[in-house]
């Protein structure tokens, strides 16, 4: 993995681009210290790390424009952050860059039960939006499995999704309006509370653009009222092709679960081992998650295990109660952790379309043999976005480079059965070089040149998402 | 011009001379763009349709009403319940998928289910200059790169010709009920339909008009039932429920705007917050039909109430004025917006010869 080499004429401006940034910003939201740097030089793509040139924290819209503008004057690149979850290497800094992190810009500015809205800071997690309006019965839908510590920043750079999202979407669908800080300081509102573009959807292109195309500040999101209950069923089934067609099955009769999640003998292991779950021992596990109230469950859950009796299921297993029900989605969602555990991993996040699952998953088995390294899959089936976890050892000379190799095919393979590099990660640094397998050079150059309206200078976040010599004029300004 | 293929169509776009007026059956266009007619109509059929995946993939000139009816085959539908504006504009016409798209037109269901860009999978267009670009895809997540699918719904053909489109669609529920509420005023009856939205039981429709609240329930039968009885306990007024095909026309009526087809005046495109909208259609004194718990307001106003209009909604939203003398009149975007919008104008078709004149 390239990085472009460093702009020595930034680096050797260092004490002056400082300077001026400690004169616009408080003390203490400008760190410099090499050894305080060390935190923000990777993001959870921890294989690729660099330390920025200075790290800002700003409070206010009005600090993130200040910052924009002084590093927009000098010519120095910028790199949004959040909370530094990125799996995709969206936050990772390079040597001449300056880190703009968001972490504490975290308030809720308006709560608005009536009309279904909330307005925060977009430093604040994913799951505080959830708990600032839990009270009143309401929730902010899109969970991404970090969504503890990740920032509604990087959900909204990514266009993050979540297990949840087969019935209530991705952020861009739960997403109202934005404050955007444009690189060279101009601050701009997209879309509002109502939801409806007045114009171009700019609010659309933005979500997702994996902060290329400016900082967001502020975010109005849509919350919605809690369903009654909730439960998740556990369906075990002999092979994980079996498990694919039951899965097709259930969509095709139009039955909409809230969550449809696969998982294969290898992380059933794993996360029943971190999560005492009750997953049962077999080759491929369907949880599938109905909502409602206790007579729509029952109404659901009734014919989906009709569906699934067709498909010979090994075991079915309803949650006995709550606390069975969150075990359930706890192994769920530590599976990277729980894997992380016992090896050095990479995680993939290509979507195919859901027909293609079962001879997917056999080609992934079969690169597996052929490259010596261990798959295990998890992922959101409902919607094709899979999640192949592939197993190397860090210390072993070589290795991580055939995981990538490995990795590449896999996405290469998603591709060709109609899907895409990645379904709610992002390209960031992991993906960049593999746009070409997806785009031809016209698609790409239509993305570029939004990129050039909002960012002439090519200054945010610069290195990421398109391969490097496709973009190599731009950033050479 | 009618081109039968992409290739033809982009062939026409890089080799044209002066403005070009795209059209797909000319049903939902607003404007009076200048140019040479260049229709998408000659691009029709089905590239692919996968119901156990909810997949299906057409080009842009596909009339709605096909794509409709091969959808009901298997039982399912778009989602997001475009408009047939027809009768409400005045205008004939078949109706394209490709026009649905370009005007992201988007009907009461968009409360649950969102609006057609959020239906939207994929897009492939030829942009100003005759260059065919494609984005997004089959797949229901993706995140491959920049969202230039959202940027083409809505854009009313301003930054490139659809040629392609790939949605995402929905079963046919089992069941649907609607919840008539009569007998509440205005003010409380947009409450009854908030009230609604903020509960659990998964509305698919809030809408008002002619004195009478709706609230849409559909799903799985049993489930349809429970919900109905949960929300005619809780309404204030007079609930009567409609059912099955009853109830289904309710909202084809709310979808198209029926209740001004008939009737004269301006008629304006209002979006708002929910609570602000009986404050702004009483600024009027116009009609309203009110749709989105008031989100969406369709407004029925005298001429002479334009500036009223605007300035009833400024600072809480924006309005389009669809159908009037002298129309359209757009929202007009703040200076640092608009000149994003018009720098994406410039690089997608750096002639300025796409559908000048059809947007704000």
């Amino acid at each position: 993995m390239d990085m472009p080499l460093p702009d020595h004429a930034i680096l050797s401006a260092k004490a002056r681009i400082i300077a001026r940034l400690r004169a616009a910003l408080p003390a203490d939201a400008v760190i410099d210290d090499p050894a305080m740097l060390r935190a923000y030089e990777c993001d959870a793509l921890t294989a690729y790390r660099c330390p920025p040139l200075a790290a800002v924290l700003p409070r206010t819209t009005a600090e993130v424009a200040a910052v924009l503008r002084i590093c927009h004057a000098e010519g120095v690149p910028v790199v949004p952050r959040g909370s530094g979850t990125s799996l995709a290497g969206g936050a990772m800094p390079s040597a001449d860059s300056v880190i703009l992190g968001v972490a504490r810009m975290n308030a809720v500015l308006e709560t608005d039960y009536d009309n279904r809205c909330i307005k925060v800071q977009s430093g604040r997690t994913n799951l505080s939006v959830s708990g600032a309006v839990e009270a009143e019965g309401f929730f902010y839908a899109p969970d991404p499995s970090s969504q503890l510590a990740c920032a509604i920043a990087g959900n909204i750079a990514m266009n993050s999704g979540g297990a949840h999202c087969l019935k209530y979407g991705v952020t861009t669908n739960n997403l109202l309006g934005v404050t955007l800080v444009k690189m060279d300081g101009t601050v701009v509102t997209l879309g509002g509370p109502w939801g409806e573009p007045s114009g171009l959807d700019l609010l659309g292109v933005v979500c997702g653009s994996e902060g290329q195309l400016g900082v967001v500040t502020e975010a109005w999101l849509r919350i919605l009222p809690k369903p009654e209950g909730a439960r998740p069923i556990l369906v075990g089934f002999a092979a994980n092709e079996v498990a694919g067609a039951c899965v097709a099955d259930i969509i095709k009769a139009g039955i909409l679960p809230v969550a449809i999640e696969f998982m294969d003998r290898m992380l059933i292991s794993v996360c029943e081992d971190f999560a005492h779950a009750g997953y049962p021992d077999c080759e491929a596990l369907l949880i599938i998650e109905v909502e409602g109230s206790a007579v729509e469950i029952e109404e659901q859950l009734a014919a989906i295990k009709a569906i699934a009796a067709r498909h010979n299921p090994v075991a079915l297993v309803e949650a006995a109660d709550d606390a069975q029900a969150r075990r359930i989605w706890l192994g769920r969602k530590s599976a990277f952790s729980a894997i992380g555990k016992i090896s050095d991993y990479m995680c993939l996040d290509g979507t195919i379309p859901v027909s293609s699952l079962p001879y997917v998953l056999r080609r992934i088995g079969e690169l597996s043999v052929q490259y010596g390294l261990a798959v295990g899959n998890v992922f959101h089936a409902g919607d094709g976005n899979m999640h192949p976890l592939i197993l190397y050892d860090a210390n072993k000379p070589g290795d991580l480079e055939t995981c990538e190799r490995m990795g590449a095919d896999i996405l290469r393979l998603c591709v060709e059965v109609g899907g895409c590099l990645t379904g709610e990660h992002g390209v960031g640094i992991e993906k960049r070089d593999l746009m070409g397998v997806q785009y031809a050079p016209a698609d790409l150059e239509a993305q570029l040149r939004v990129k050039d309206v909002f960012d002439p200078k090519w200054l945010l976040n610069p290195a990421k998402v398109f391969p490097l010599a496709v973009t190599e004029t731009r950033r050479a300004g | 011009m009618r081109p039968l293929t992409e290739a033809a169509l982009a062939e026409a776009v890089a080799s044209a001379t002066s403005p070009l007026l795209v059209r797909g059956g000319g049903t939902r266009v607003l404007g009076h763009a200048m140019g040479e007619v260049l229709e998408t109509g000659g691009l029709t059929g089905v590239e692919l349709y996968e119901p156990g995946a909810l997949t299906l993939v057409l080009r842009a000139g596909t009339p709605l009403g096909e794509v409709e009816g091969l959808l009901a085959r298997e039982n399912q539908r778009l989602a997001f319940e475009p408009p047939d504006l027809r009768a409400l504009l005045g205008r004939e016409g078949t109706s394209t998928i490709g026009g649905v798209v370009a005007t992201n037109a988007s009907g009461p269901r968009r409360v649950q289910s969102g609006a057609c860009r959020d239906s939207l999978l994929g897009v492939r267009f030829v942009d100003g200059t005759g260059a065919v670009v494609k984005n997004g895809g089959r797949v229901m997540k993706n995140v491959t790169g920049y969202d230039l699918v959202k940027l083409m719904a809505g854009s009313r053909g301003t930054l490139g010709v659809l040629t392609e489109v790939s949605l995402k669609v929905q079963a046919m529920p089992q069941a649907e009920a609607t919840l008539i509420v009569e007998g509440l005023g205005e003010e409380a009856g947009l409450a009854a339909l908030r009230q609604a939205l903020g509960s659990p039981f998964d509305i698919s429709g809030a809408a008002r008009h002619s004195g009478r609240s709706l609230v849409r329930v559909e799903g799985m039968a049993g489930s349809v039932a429970y919900r109905a009885g949960q929300l005619r306990d809780r309404l204030a007024g007079t609930v009567i429920v409609a059912e099955g095909p009853d109830s289904a026309a309710l909202w084809r009526e709310v979808r198209d705007v029926a209740p001004f087809a008939a009737k004269p005046g301006d008629v304006w495109r209002i979006a708002t917050l929910p609570t602000e909208a009986a404050k702004i259609v009483a600024q009027t004194e116009g009609e309203a039909v009110w749709d989105w718990a008031g989100g969406l307001i369709w407004l029925r106003a005298d001429p002479g109430q334009r500036a009223t209009v605007i300035a009833a909604v400024a600072g809480r939203g924006h309005a389009t004025l669809v159908r009037g003398e002298g129309g359209p009149v757009f929202p007009v975007e703040a200076a640092e917006v608009a000149a994003l919008g018009a720098g994406l104008r410039a690089k997608f078709d750096p002639r300025g010869i796409l559908n000048q004149g059809v947007a704000g």
